[in-house]
This record gives C-alpha cells, structure tokens and sequence, in this order.
C-alpha cells in the first residue's frame, strides 16, 4: 500500500518523439503524464528546418518559386500562387494579371485545397482508427495528382505559377478531365462522411476534445479551419479577396464550438465548398493570355528572343538580375489550406529581396498546443494533432 | 473605420515617438523611434482600436546601419478588417525589445524564432529559448555576417554539423552587384 501512496502523483516524462506515425511529420512532443491525463506538453519544432528564409535573401524572386512548393508540401500549388501574388503586389503589377491566369490561379489553389484536406482527413481518420477512410481519400488524391502532372508536369514541386502570369497554358481536354473529376470527388467525399460524421468512435473521440475559445484563436493568431473552427466567421477569400475570388459564389462553413469535431465538419464542408468554386470557375474560364505582356517581368516568346533585340535584352535582365523591385515592403496573406500562408518581403531595390519572412501558418497553429494538451488524455493528442492539421515542412521552412 | 484613420489616433495618442506613417501598395506603416514602448503602442492598438491579430513578428538584420535590428509587427483587427504595420528599431548594444507576450499570445513563438535567428532578445518574454535550431547552437543564422552555407559547430549527439559542400561557388544572386562578376561569384566569402 505504501509503494501504492508513492508512485501515485508522479509524473511521468514521455517523449513522442519526432519520429512517429502520428505526429504528422517531425513534431517532437515532450510529455509530462500523471497516469494518462497529460500535465505538460513542450513541442519541439525545427526538425525540418532549411533556411529558406536565409536563401530567399541570395536568389531572385523568380529562383526563390520552388522552394515555396516545399513549404506545404500537400498543397504545393496554392504556395506557389500565394508566392507569386506576394512579389506580384511588390512590383505593383497584381492588377494586371490577365483574368484567364486569374482563373487558372483560383483553380490550382482549390485543387491543393481539396488535395490537402483529403489527406488531411485521411491521415486524421487513420490516427484514430478508421483506416478505409484513408484509402479512399488517397485514391482520390491519385485523380488530383494526375491532373496536376497533366497541367504542370510534376505531381509535387509543381513550380506553376511564374511571377506576372503562369508557366504554360491549360493542355487540351484538361477542363473535361476536371469537370469529370468533380463530380466524381462529391461522391467520394459522401462516402467518407458517411464512414465517419455519424460514427459513434469518431464522436466519441473527437466532440468535446480540443476545444479552443473564440478568444484564444484569435490571440493565439490561429487562421484557416483552425479559427473557424471557434465560431469566427472569416476568410481571406471573403475578407481581402484576391484573384477572382469575389466574383465567385460559395460559403464559408465554421463552427460552433471549437473542438475536434467541428474542424472536422469544416474541412468536409470546406471540400464541397471548392468543387463549388472549380465548378463555377470552368463555367467561366476566359480565353485570353496567361501572363503580363511586361518584358521587365515576365519572359518574352523564344522566338522573339532569338530574332528582335528588344526581347533579347529583356530575357538577359531576367534571368541574370530577376524582376527589379521597387525600394518598400509588402505583406500578402493567402487563404491556404492549412491557414494563412503569408509573404513579407522586404525589397531595397532589384532583383533580390533583402528580406523574406514566411508566415507559415502551421507554425503558429501549433504554439496553442502547450496551452491546449494539459489536461487531456493520452490518446487525446493524436486527435487533436490530427484537427490542428499542421505540415512541418511549413512549420519549420 | 479606415486604416487611415486607425493609424491616425495611434499616433495622436503617441505624440512624438511615431513618425509619419508612410503608405505604399496600399499598406500603412507606422514607424515607432522609442522600441521600449513599442509593447505599450501594441497594448493601445489591441485594447482601444481592436488590433485583435497580431499576424506576424518580423526581424530584419540591418547590417552596416545603424540602428541594426528593426522589428515589424503585422496587426490586424477582425472587427474593422484593416491591417497595419509597425516598425521599430534597436541597436547593436541594446539588441532588446520589450516582450508582446501579454499583449498577444501569438508573440511567443514569433518572439523565440527571432530570438533563435538574429538573436535579439525580448525582455519579459516568459521562455526565451531556441525553437528552430537546437539548444546549445551557438550562432544566429539569419544575421547578415554568418555565411549561407553554414558554420561549423559542435553538437554533442550528432555525428558531425559541417558547413555545406558549395563545390565550387555559392551559386546564388547576390542583391544590388552591378557587373555580372559581382552579383554572381564564382566563391563567395563572407568575412
């Protein structure tokens, strides 16, 4: 009994390390348990950290662009597009984007959103135990990639857009094969629901797990489905459109009560909400050019390159001193999947930024993590990193 | 209420330590010359004008000017849905700003990477510690004088932390060079 009276009250220090199939990537989580209620929680990040930041100061905007695929590698179009709009607001040019590119921007940036939730969802329903769900949101996302490999050439490091305007054209019989994408993604997205929205185990482990107030989103800075999540109706799209976002009809779904199963609820609604968008987008895509017809931005056609001086001038300035911005400082924030993947590049002329700071919207989701665990159980984490759906790659740059 | 308007009664109210707020592509941006009351200019901007978001806490490393650190602080409100920035600045010696902590929660992290980066400290900052590099590193990465391709640096359970095979250059632009020689070097030294 007294060997009872003793053990009872220690804490035990356990460490998820970085490591592990549920942690969503390299998150290393310090423990603290008392039995299997968590009393601490440190995270530890940077496991996947590369210097972006120190590398964007020594290339040009435009050898900075693959790099942003690797930020949020799930949706590496949606970074591409947010990266392009930050330097194109720079130069002072985001006015003149054709509306076909603009279209075609909004398009990539739904496809990454509906590609990143799924996986989202999946690797979530997985970590709590429903393993069909994440075969068939990966099956879905195959259809995804292979768009995207027919429009970019890569599954991946799409590098799609280019500053001023985009890297090619539409090919042909793409927007058939995306009208035919959309309706089969609605019925995969039914049938996941019906796996898990009314699933007594999904409830039981995610309502009333993970809840965040309205005031600690807001001062804990979180953005995307995390923030709406809490009752807080806002997004980017909706608030500070850009592209064509607000010619475009869709709702935003948010929550009621911040925890678990509502973010859950949010990215299943905010899928349907995106084939809406794509929808209306092929109904309305524009013919017209996909780039700013700017020699000082974007480069010219080849073949005047190779024939007129003009263009031949001009393809020299960008490729060997990049796009020359103007003295100042921007910050452009985008509504990506994960939150609000935001730019602030600091410019003192030229083609090179002085400084680059990534807002990646990952990293600070995941500073609520020490004031949420305590108090929850064990298995509580996995849910909860699982609602938080955070990418590392983001998180660490 | 505008941004304008906004950034108007932050600086009525800070008579003196605000400067004129300078407009471009749309941003305002306030520049505070005092950084030890840039936490009570947030305090105001968050209490009395609704600057509920702090939504990034940047550093830049200024280099040859002086003062060297600048810090830059993206406020915004959900209420009014109007950004703005704020820009302080500190010197090599001081290399301190008062903590936002108590005045966003957010800050914490932002506050510990710029810590980690260019290791400029936060008083009151409740855990000043590395986030992204591991503890016990003993450089700041982002400063302007540490090299691209790293520096040597003992870490007691790792194999080996050596600076980065360049082969042969550095490969990369370097901002402002006029010639193509200085802007692109074949080996490029720091120091």
């Amino acid at each position: 009994m007294d060997e009872l009276q003793d053990v009872q009250g220690e804490k035990m220090t356990l460490n998820m390390g970085p490591s592990h199939p549920a942690t969503h990537g390299v998150l290393r989580l310090s423990l603290e348990l008392d039995g299997e209620i968590i009393v601490k929680a440190v995270p530890e990040v940077g496991y996947l950290h590369r210097g972006d930041e120190k590398i964007a100061e020594n290339m040009t905007y435009s050898q900075f662009l693959p790099y942003t695929d690797r930020l949020d590698y799930l949706a590496p179009l949606s970074n591409n597009v947010a990266y392009a709009l930050a330097v194109e607001k720079l130069l002072g040019v985001d006015s003149k984007l054709p509306e076909r590119c603009q279209y075609i921007r909004v398009i990539c940036c739904e496809l990454a959103r509906i590609s990143a939730h799924l996986l989202g969802l999946g690797a979530y329903a997985m970590d709590v135990g429903a393993l069909t769900v994440f075969l068939h949101t990966f099956n879905e996302r195959e259809k995804i990639y292979n768009l995207i490999e027919a429009l970019t050439g890569a599954r991946l490091t799409t590098s799609y857009t280019r500053i001023g305007g985009l890297s090619r054209d539409l090919p042909e019989g793409w927007t058939d094969e995306l009208a035919k994408f959309n309706k089969e993604i609605l019925h995969a997205i039914s049938e996941a629901d019906q796996l898990l929205t009314r699933n007594k185990i999904f409830l039981d482990r995610t309502k009333d797990v993970g809840i965040i107030s309205k005031e600690e989103a807001i001062d804990f800075g979180l953005s995307g489905p995390n923030l709406r999540g809490s009752n807080i109706e806002y997004d980017i799209r909706k608030a500070q459109p850009y592209l064509v976002y607000d010619q475009l009809d869709f709702d935003i779904p948010y929550g009621e009560v911040g925890d678990c199963y509502d973010r859950y609820l949010i990215r299943m609604e905010e899928m349907r909400q995106s084939v809406r968008i794509l929808d209306q987008c092929l109904a309305n895509l524009p013919t017209g050019p996909i780039s700013i017809d700017d020699g000082k931005i974007v480069l010219p056609n080849k073949q005047k390159v190779l024939s007129s001086m003009e263009e031949l001038i001009h393809q020299f300035m960008l490729v060997t001193q990049g796009q020359n911005a103007p003295v100042g400082e921007i910050y452009f924030g985008a509504e990506n999947p994960k939150g609000e993947l935001g730019f602030y590049i600091n410019s003192k002329g030229g083609g090179v930024p002085y400084r680059m700071k990534i807002r990646a919207p990952s990293f600070v989701n995941l500073s609520i993590l020490e004031h949420m665990l305590p108090g929850h159980m064990m298995s509580d984490i996995v849910a909860i990193l699982g609602s938080l759906d955070f990418v590392m790659g983001e998180c660490d740059r | 209420m505008t941004a304008k308007q906004l950034a108007n009664k932050i600086k009525r109210k800070f008579k003196g330590i605000i400067s004129d707020i300078h407009e471009f592509r749309g941003e305002l941006t306030l520049e505070v010359s005092d950084s030890s009351q840039i936490s009570e200019v947030c305090r105001y901007a968050k209490e009395e004008l609704g600057f509920d978001y702090l939504v990034d806490l940047c550093t830049i490393d200024n280099d040859d000017d002086t003062p060297r650190w600048t810090a830059v602080y993206h406020i915004y409100g959900y209420g009014h849905l109007q950004h703005l920035r704020l820009k302080t600045s500190v010197s090599e010696e001081d290399s301190e700003f008062p903590t936002v902590t108590t005045v966003w929660r957010t800050a914490n992290w932002h506050e510990r990477e710029a810590y980690d980066m260019m290791g400029i400290r936060f008083t009151g900052h409740p855990d000043l510690r590395r986030i992204l590099m591991w503890e016990g590193y003993p450089y700041y990465p982002l400063r302007k004088d540490f090299p691209l391709e790293g520096k040597p640096s003992e870490m007691p359970d790792v194999a080996f932390t050596d600076p980065i095979p360049l082969e042969g250059g550095p490969f990369v632009t370097l901002a402002g060079g006029e010639d193509a020689a200085a802007r692109e070097p074949r080996v490029r030294k720091t120091e």
